[in-house]
C-alpha cells in the first residue's frame, strides 16, 4: 500500500512493525509546556513522528513509538515523562 | 527470597556476554530483558567483528543466525547528481574464521541468550528492571516492580539510554550532541536479486557506507547491508544538527531511498520493517564512570563504542566490556569484595584490552567528524573532480592537475583542504 510516487508514509511504515500496545502511554507530556514551547524540537527528533503540532497545540500518540529515547534528552522543557514501556510491551522487532 | 551472585541487566551483546562468563564459571545469575525475547527492543546496521565471540563461544558462525559474511565493503561519496566510491573485496574475507558477519539482532541476540541458558543463566524476558537496591551506599540488587532482587553484584548492560546507571550516580544524561540517530528499513528481496546486484556468490554479503548528501550534509551517514533474503537500508545522523536543522531522519531516509544510486538496488522490493535506535559516538569524551561498589556497567550503556568514520564497532565492544566486567565479578567473588575499589580492576581490564586501547588510538575521530565540510563539500567535490576528468566535451583538454586545482579553487581552498587533511591524519 504504497502512496504516490513510491513513497512510504510513517504510518504506513509504522504499522509493518509489531508492536504488543499497552493501553497506559509509558510517555506523558505536558501539554502547557509543550503549547508554550517555541522550539518544539520533539517534533524532529522523533523518527515515528509521534509528536506533532496542530492547531496550535502539541499532540503526542505513544502508539508507534520505536524507544529510541530521542526525545528524553533533546526536550529543553523538562515535559517529558520518559520510561520504557512495561516488560514485553510496546515495539517488538522481527528482524531488527 | 533467592539471592543472586550476580544480575545482569539487558539481553544485548554486552549483557549476555557477560552473564555467559559468569554462568560458566559456576555463578548463580540472573539476567533481565525487558523485551519479550532478547533482541525485541533492538536494532542496528548490520555488520558484527567476530574475535571476542569467537573466543566465548568457537565457531559461533557454525551455529548462529548469521545472515552473510561480509566480503565487500564500498565507502561511496554521494553527491547531488552521482557519486564516488571505493569498492573493496577480499577473498580472505569469505572463509572461516571470516571477518565481519551481517546479523539481525532480533534473531541474533535471541540466539546469544539462548546461550546464556544453555551455560546455566536464568534469563528473564519480559521483565524491565526499574530501579536499584541499595544498602550501606552501594548497590545490593535490583527492583522489578515492587519484586525486590538481592546480589552481590548488578551488571547494567541495559543500552544507550542506561536510566539504572544514572541511578547508580554513574552517568548523566548523554547529550544530543554526542549521539546519532539509526533509523532504517528491512526491505525484502528475493535472495538471487540481492547475489545478482550486489555482485555476490553463496554467502557473500556487501556492507556499504555512504557520505554526502543522505544526509544533507549533517554529521552521519548511510548504510546499505544484504541480509540473506532482504537489504538493512538506513541512515545515522547527529541528533543535535538534525533537530537545529529542522530536519527529520524519516524525511531523509524516503529521499534516501529515492537517490538513483538506491533505488536501483531496492528495486521491486518490499519494506517489512521500520526501527530506529541511538548511537553514543563520542567515545572517551563521554564515557561515564564504569564502576560503583555493587556495579559495573558496560556496552553502549557506558559508551563503548567505536566509531573512526570507516567503521562502526559496537557489538563486539559491548562482548569484551561485558567479559571484562564478568571476569572482574569472578575474581571480587573470589576475594568476597564488592567494593568500588575491588571493581575498579573492571577500567584495569579494559585498559588491557582493545577496548580502551582504540578508543584513545581514535579518541580525536568525535570531534573531526563533526566538520560538516565531510559531508558538504568533499563527496561534491570527489564528484566534479571525476566528472571533469571523464567528460569529453569537444574542448582541448587541460592537464588533470590543472582540472583538480581550477575546481577546488572554485570550491574551497587549497588551504583549508590541507588543513583538513592535517586533523585527519591525528584523529583517524
Ligand atoms: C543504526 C545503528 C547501526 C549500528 N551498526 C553497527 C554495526 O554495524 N556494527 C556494530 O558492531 N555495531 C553497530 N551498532 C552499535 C551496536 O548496535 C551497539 O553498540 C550494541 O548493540 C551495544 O550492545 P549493548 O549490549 O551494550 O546494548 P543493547 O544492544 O542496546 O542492549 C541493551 C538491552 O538492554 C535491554 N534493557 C534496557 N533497559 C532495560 C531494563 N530497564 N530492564 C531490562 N532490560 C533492559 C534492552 O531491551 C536491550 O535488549 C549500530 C547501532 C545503531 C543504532
Amino acid at each position: 500500500m504504497e502512496s504516490e510516487e513510491g513513497h512510504l508514509k510513517i504510518e504506513e511504515k509504522l504499522a509493518l512493525n509489531k508492536y504488543d500496545q499497552d493501553s497506559e502511554a509509558h510517555i506523558t507530556v505536558s501539554k502547557e509546556i509543550c503549547t508554550a514551547c517555541d522550539q518544539k524540537p520533539c517534533i524532529y527528533a522523533c523518527p515515528a513522528e509521534c509528536f506533532a503540532f496542530r492547531e496550535e497545540h502539541l499532540s503526542f500518540a505513544h502508539e508507534g513509538c520505536l524507544e529510541c529515547g530521542s526525545c528524553r534528552i533533546i526536550c529543553p522543557k523538562g515535559a517529558i515523562q520518559w520510561a520504557y514501556p512495561r516488560g514485553g510491551f510496546g515495539i517488538c522487532y522481527q528482524y531488527g | 527470597m533467592e539471592r543472586f551472585d550476580a544480575i545482569v541487566v539487558g539481553g544485548g551483546p554486552a549483557g549476555c556476554a557477560s552473564a555467559y562468563v559468569m554462568a560458566k564459571a559456576g555463578l548463580n545469575v540472573l539476567l533481565f530483558e525487558r523485551g519479550k525475547f532478547a533482541g525485541a527492543k533492538n536494532m542496528w546496521g548490520g555488520a558484527f567483528f567476530g574475535p571476542q565471540l569467537n573466543e566465548l563461544i568457537p565457531e559461533f558462525w557454525k551455529e548462529a543466525p548469521v545472515e552473510r559474511f561480509v566480503t565487500r565493503h564500498v565507502l561511496s561519496f554521494m553527491a547531488e547528481n552521482g557519486s564516488t566510491s571505493l569498492d573493496f573485496k577480499s577473498t580472505r574475507f569469505c572463509a572461516a574464521p571470516y571477518n565481519g558477519f551481517i546479523l539481525l539482532r532480533a534473531k541474533f541476540d535471541g540466539w546469544m541468550a539462548q546461550k546464556v541458558e544453555q551455560a546455566g543463566a536464568i534469563v528473564a524476558a519480559g521483565m524491565r528492571v526499574d530501579d536499584l537496591l541499595f544498602q550501606e551506599g552501594r548497590v545490593s540488587g535490583v527492583k522489578v516492580g515492587d519484586e525486590e532482587f538481592p546480589s552481590d553484584i548488578v551488571i547494567l548492560a541495559d543500552g544507550v539510554n542506561s536510566l539504572l546507571a544514572k541511578k547508580a550516580g554513574l552517568r548523566s544524561d548523554f547529550l544530543p550532541e554526542d549521539m546519532k540517530q539509526g533509523v532504517k528499513e528491512v526491505i525484502e528481496l528475493p535472495r538471487e536479486t540481492i547475489e545478482q546486484r550486489f555482485n555476490l556468490v553463496n554467502d557473500e554479503g556487501a556492507a556499504i557506507e555512504f557520505v554526502g548528501t543522505c544526509t544533507r550534509g549533517l554529521p552521519g551517514g548511510g548504510f546499505l547491508y544484504t541480509n540473506k533474503n532482504s537489504l538493512s537500508l538506513g541512515l545515522v545522523i547527529e541528533l543535535g544538527s538534525l533537530v537545529k536543522s529542522k530536519l527529520k531522519a524519516s524525511d531523509l531516509l524516503e529521499e534516501f531511498k529515492h537517490h538513483p544510486d538506491i533505488s536501483r538496488l531496492i528495486e521491486g522490493g518490499r519494506t517489512v520493517e521500520y526501527s530506529a535506535h541511538l548511537i553514543p559516538c563520542s567515545g572517551l569524551a563521554m564515557m561515564p564512570k564504569l564502576a560503583t561498589g555493587g556495579a559495573l556497567v558496560t556496552g553502549d550503556a557506558a559508551a563503548l563504542l567505536l566509531g573512526t568514520g570507516l567503521i562502526l564497532e559496537g557489538a563486539n565492544f559491548a562482548i569484551a566490556s561485558g567479559m571484562a566486567a564478568a571476569q572482574t565479578a569472578l575474581e571480587a567473588k573470589e576475594k568476597n569484595d564488592f567494593s568500588a575499589g575491588s571493581l575498579s580492576r573492571y577500567e584495569q581490564l579494559l585498559k588491557e584490552s582493545f577496548v580502551l586501547q582504540d578508543l584513545n588510538t581514535f579518541r580525536g575521530a568525535p570531534a573531526f567528524l563533526k566538520n560538516r565540510r565531510i559531508y558538504e563539500l568533499y563527496p561534491e567535490l570527489a564528484f566534479e573532480i571525476f566528472e571533469a576528468i571523464f567528460q569529453s566535451d569537444g574542448m582541448p583538454r587541460k592537464g588533470t592537475l590543472q582540472v583538480v586545482k581550477e575546481i577546488i579553487k572554485r570550491r574551497t581552498s587549497m588551504i583549508s583542504i590541507v588543513s583538513d587533511l592535517w586533523k585527519a591524519r591525528k584523529a583517524i
